[in-house]
């Protein structure tokens, strides 16, 4: 498991590249007269871990749900692996969608399914395997990566809030994403259980050379996740740097999160 | 009541119903998924289906003698039971039990899959959600209804034959042949088309409310809700319409 610390600037340089392969111009999004993303502007680098820190109900969930076509936003731009998600037919933004791994906030275990099933689900229906052998093997692999091998069989509502989280990730590592999308992966754990969580998004990287975005208002999974961090304050992206950097800004927005 | 809202709706529906259409009539085919929600729903609504139309059979026939007997037409007993029963009361007593299992189930189900983002996750990871959860869903309806309803009929008129032999000791021959010789092949078919027609309305009404549920738990309450209130004012609407239509072939 991957333990260098990510907050200090070597790690970062190591690990980021100029290779952007994420880019959003002024995001804008309102639902009825609620504006709820007001001009969001990001890049994402190659085998990034960058965090977007924000408050609850700040449209953190609706912008990466943008960037997967689950929202189509009210102007903007959003460019994922070099391609404008918004001119694809169907048939590409599904090959786009197989390129892009979403963890959802509450899992999202298909709940008729067992664990099993829930992986093999995306292999039988996207990628046509049928092949009983080749999908006991991608299925024990991926779960092996995330440390739960002996669920296979289990039913979710059989699971802890951290095995279903790790199960969830298991589900989109499979497909072999090259950018991996967390909404709060650690909303709702423990503090021991979140920490678990936050080195399995390190060793995701480690293994599969994702690049991710991370969102969260958990400070701890942020300081230990992100090698940059984004505020989203008001629906708009405020402020950006380091943990260290941001912990020193003194954001009058952003400094209630420090206070731990 | 909001105008501009209502237009919407309607407006949702039909966009939802051509969807389907398309994506029923276009590969790929979930004849495997198809064929297992048809067991499963024709799993859920055997027994009340059963318990209800063998006592409409028999409740039915009770009411309905005195009146013929009062005519001295006791002997027409079979044939007003068959002919109510096939035209009229087996469709829809089916259509409304399995409004009321059936509908909420669907409506519950894939209401509490997009509350859980479970349907947003099948979104993307490519798995075409809207053929396999809502597409087989309508399919199975519209199938199992008909067969439903004919099962539906067999035991009415079980039911009816029974408490006519309690009362004076027709034979199981003598009522069923009276039933077939009044039973045209019009009233059968026109009941087995009218049937499917429930069975889409059901699916329908169903996978739109819960496919589009609120967000948060009450929305899977009120789309399971939303499924039966609507699916059985439909059915009477459907009911009446088929009656005008094949009056017209009478
Ligand atoms: N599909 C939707 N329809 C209407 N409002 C929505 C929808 N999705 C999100 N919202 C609203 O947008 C706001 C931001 O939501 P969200 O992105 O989930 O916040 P968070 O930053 O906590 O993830 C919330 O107030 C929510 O009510
Ligand atoms: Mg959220």
């Amino acid at each position: 498991m991957l333990a260098t610390k990510s907050n200090n600037a070597p790690a970062i340089e190591q690990s980021r590249t100029d290779n952007v392969v994420v880019s959003i111009r002024n995001l804008k999004k309102a639902f009825g007269d609620r504006e709820i993303l007001n001009g969001v502007d990001l890049d994402l680098h190659e085998s990034e871990n960058l965090v977007i820190l924000g408050r609850s109900g700040t449209g953190k969930s609706v912008l990466i749900k943008c960037m997967v076509g689950l929202i189509v936003p009210d102007s903007g731009q959003i460019n994922v692996l070099g391609r404008d998600v918004f001119t694809l037919s169907a048939r590409e933004m599904n090959e786009l969608r197989l390129q892009i791994g979403f963890s959802f906030q509450g899992s999202a275990l298909y709940d008729a399914m067992t664990v099993r099933e829930n992986l093999e689900f995306p292999l039988k229906r996207n990628l046509g395997i049928f092949e009983k052998r080749k999908l006991d093997e991608m299925v024990m692999t991926a779960l092996d990566d995330v440390g739960l091998a002996h669920a296979v069989d289990q039913w979710p509502a059989e699971l802890s809030g951290g095995m279903k989280k790790r199960i969830g990730i298991a589900r989109t590592l499979i497909l072999k994403p090259k950018i991996m999308l967390y909404d709060e992966p650690t909303a709702g754990l423990d503090p021991i259980t979140s920490m678990e969580i936050n080195e399995l998004i390190l060793s995701v990287r480690e293994k599969y050379k994702t690049s991710s975005i991370i969102i969260t208002h958990d400070i701890s999974s942020a300081r230990t996740t992100s090698d940059r961090i984004i505020g989203l304050i008001n629906g708009k992206n405020k402020i950006e740097g380091t943990f260290e950097e941001l912990k020193n800004a003194r954001d009058p927005d952003l400094e209630p999160f420090f206070k731990y | 009541m909001d105008i501009k809202k209502g237009l919407v709706q309607v407006a949702e529906v039909s966009t939802f119903t051509k969807r389907v259409f398309r994506d029923f009539f276009f590969p790929p085919y979930e004849v495997k998924e198809i064929i297992r929600q048809c067991f499963m729903m024709g799993n859920k609504s055997l027994f009340l289906i059963t318990f209800t139309s063998f006592l409409v059979g028999i409740v039915f026939t009770k009411q309905s003698r005195p009146s013929l007997a009062s005519f001295g037409a006791e002997s027409w007993l079979p044939s007003l039971v068959a002919q109510a029963v096939v035209r009229s009361l087996g469709p829809l007593v089916t259509g409304l039990i399995c409004a009321g299992k059936l509908g909420s189930n669907i409506g519950a189900e894939l209401g509490s899959m997009q509350v859980t983002e479970q349907i947003d996750a099948m979104e993307v990871s490519g798995t075409r959600p809207f053929s396999y959860l809502v597409v087989s869903r309508i399919t199975a309806t519209t199938l199992m209804l008909p067969l439903l309803v004919v099962y539906s009929d067999i035991l009415s008129l079980l039911g009816s034959f029974l408490t006519v032999n309690i009362y004076n000791n027709t034979s199981f021959q003598l009522f069923f042949n009276e039933v077939a010789v009044n039973i045209t092949y019009t009233d059968i078919f026109s009941s087995l088309i009218k049937s499917a027609f429930f069975g889409f309305a059901i699916g329908l009404v169903g996978c739109y409310s819960g496919y589009h549920s609120d967000k948060g738990t009450t929305g899977v309450g009120k789309a399971a809700n939303t499924s039966v209130v609507v699916s059985m004012m439909l059915i009477f609407v459907i009911d009446l319409l088929s009656i005008q239509f094949i009056n017209l072939f009478r």
